[in-house]
């Protein structure tokens, strides 16, 4: 394309979608408590003041808790789901998997309207766990998604010819396929570790008076006092992002030079 | 049949997917050591059959017998075979030796002895030296070798190979067909080969079946089914076959005097008579080989006929003649290798047909 007016367009496409983020370590940095330009000068007083802050240790730790245990579940059940799906035949199958892959288009309101509902009326108190119900059945079919493309990726005959060479279906399942789709519960982790973290609707409904990540940043924009730490905290969560991001991108590329794969894009 | 006699023996063998039924009653026999083939087009059961003496497939009624032993209920890890598998199924995660030892992990033997056995399998492959590559650098005919090696380490009674060489270019897949051979000579280990080229299967056999819809048309030397198949279908599949209407003037024990447009009254033995006896229609077929142009001053064989050329297909060695005979509809192709000073002839040229009764088939 060589034409100005798309040039223009995708920069200012791109501008759009990073400046935002380019300002939160700038304000983060920012010796004022107001967000605007001109800027104040350097400080990082904001920073200590997040660091001190024990509500937000505690969102903290339970974002931390729900995402780690939402990740490791809904990429467990992806696994089962995308192995049943890509290797079995079994009655109503396109039927089961269009309902296990259902919460990845439903609004989420719903989800979380819905399950509140029932929680309540069956009297299971509000807690950590029911966050984790909660963000698994958004997560699974996005793990269910990404392993469902490494097990069809896989050829079916280096399952048998590893039978065929006297192993057991538990060792070969040890010795060839998982190895093989490893890449893929990488990203599989990562991608449900990251939605749950950020994720907001249901962690708000189902929370009761546990607080996570999101909703307690959501909370602390009453106070415009506290914006700029929020600001700090944001950058240390992009900077964590890049972290994690770029380590994922590690795995895949190490997993695609390992079986002579062609690398065809990101991670996602 | 005593065991010495059968390496493999299918008895009756069905298998139904649903209601598909694949394999129809399948009965045969491989002897041991033999290089036996499996031929037909695709979806004709072959690899299926493969597969039941693999143990990837059950069968659905029937009984597979490797050396003697029913197969019934006996896992795939657990038979006294092993597979060269269509896409090779290389590990692509593993190196080379790893490939070629994977089979070798339950083996209570020391390390250094199973890296000996590695060395050797890769020796005899010829890829010594290729250990420590990673699997997946390698080209198409060194994957085929190494899974080669990696089914061979094992010394399995049979070796299963499911269209091993269909992945490679022409002159790679002549090459690796002459190795096969050899190595088959080496090891002395019954190769079982899954194919759909007639010639890969003619060329490599001691004895060849083939199947079509889910039976075995025809079991026999590569001679034998060239030169006496046993059915149109299995004529038309090996190798290129012409077909003429006969008519059946005389049947006796020994012999059939019939009559075919264009070639008169041919008298036909009766070892030359394919399929059962019935009255009317009959069909002669002629391979391009066995029928001549015959030029001036060649002496004339059996039999003449005279003909118009209708097409002429140049293949450098070899001239392809689509002649009509005087009297018939449609033409026959004749086959004429090309000598250094003998013109090719044109289209629309009268030819001297030459021809011997003994070479023709009978289909009833």
């Amino acid at each position: 394309m060589k034409s100005p007016f798309f040039r223009s367009y995708a920069i200012a496409y791109l501008v759009f979608l990073y400046a935002p983020i380019v300002l939160l370590p700038i304000f983060a940095f920012n010796d004022s408590k107001v967000i605007a330009f001109p800027l104040q000068g350097f400080t990082t007083a904001w920073f200590r003041e997040m660091w001190n802050d024990t509500t937000l240790w505690n969102a903290v730790r339970n974002s931390l808790v729900i995402s780690v245990s939402v990740a490791v579940i809904s990429t467990l059940l992806g696994l089962f789901a995308a192995r049943s799906s890509t290797r079995f035949d079994f009655p109503a199958k396109a039927g089961i998997m269009g309902l296990i892959m259902l919460p990845m288009v439903l609004p989420e309101m719903i989800l979380a309207m819905a399950l509140l509902v029932v929680l309540l009326a069956v009297g299971v108190q509000l807690s950590l766990l029911t966050i984790i119900l909660g963000h698994v059945l958004v997560c699974t079919p996005f793990a269910v998604a990404i392993l469902s493309s490494a097990f069809q990726s896989l050829d079916q005959s280096l399952e048998e010819a590893a039978y065929d060479l006297g192993e057991t279906p538990v060792s070969t399942f040890w010795l060839i396929i998982l190895p093989l789709v490893m890449p893929g519960i990488i990203s599989s982790l990562l991608i449900c570790f990251t939605i749950s973290l950020d994720e907001f609707i249901i962690s708000y409904f189902l929370g009761g008076t546990e607080t996570v990540l999101s909703v307690y940043i959501y909370g602390q924009f009453r106070f415009p006092a506290k914006v700029p730490a929020v600001m700090a905290l944001g950058t240390i969560l992009v900077l964590l992002s890049i972290v994690l991001l770029a380590t994922a991108e590690y795995f895949r590329r190490r997993g695609i030079a390992k079986s002579g794969g062609k690398d065809t894009g990101g991670f996602l | 049949m005593s065991k010495s006699d059968a390496m493999i023996e299918f008895r009756d063998v069905h298998k139904y997917y649903g209601d598909y039924h694949a394999l129809r009653g399948i009965t045969a026999t491989i002897r041991p050591g033999e290089f036996f083939s499996l031929l037909g087009p695709s979806g004709c059961g072959k690899t299926t059959l493969l597969r039941t003496i693999a143990g990837f497939e059950d069968i659905s009624s029937g009984a597979v017998l490797v050396d003697g032993r029913d197969m019934a209920g006996v896992p795939a890890n657990k038979r006294p075979t092993n597979m060269v598998f269509q896409s090779y199924a290389i590990f692509p995660h593993l190196s080379v030796e790893e490939n070629v030892g994977f089979g070798l992990r339950r083996d209570p033997r020391s390390k250094e002895e199973k890296a000996r056995a590695v060395g050797e399998a890769l020796e005899m492959v010829g890829l010594k030296g290729y250990g420590k590559r990673a699997a997946h650098a390698l080209s198409g005919g060194q994957r085929q070798r190494v899974a080669l090696a990696r089914a061979l380490i094992l010394k399995p009674k049979v070796l299963l190979l499911d269209e091993p060489l269909s992945a490679l270019d022409k002159k790679m897949r002549e090459q690796m067909q002459m190795e096969l051979i050899k190595l088959q000579r080496q090891v002395g280990i019954t190769f079982i080969l899954v194919t759909h080229d007639q010639e890969e299967a003619l060329v490599m056999s001691d004895r060849i079946a083939v199947m079509f819809e889910g039976e075995i048309a025809q079991l026999a030397d590569p001679e034998t089914l060239y030169r006496r198949p046993n059915s149109r279908k299995v004529a038309d599949f090996i190798g290129t076959m012409n077909f003429l209407p006969a008519k059946v003037l005389e049947e006796g024990p020994e012999a059939v005097e019939i009559e075919a447009a264009g070639f008169g009254r041919i008298h036909v033995e009766a070892s030359q008579v394919m399929g059962k006896t019935t009255p009317e229609g009959a069909t002669v077929g002629f391979r391009p080989e066995t029928l001549t142009i015959l030029y001036d001053g060649n002496a004339a064989t059996d039999r003449e006929s005279m003909g118009t050329i209708d097409e002429v297909v140049y293949f450098g060695d070899m001239t392809y003649y689509d002649v009509r005979i005087d009297g018939t509809d449609a033409p026959v192709r004749i086959s004429m290798r090309n000598v250094f000073g003998r013109p090719v002839l044109d289209i629309g040229a009268r030819a001297r047909v030459g021809w011997s009764p003994g070479a023709l088939v009978l289909f009833r």
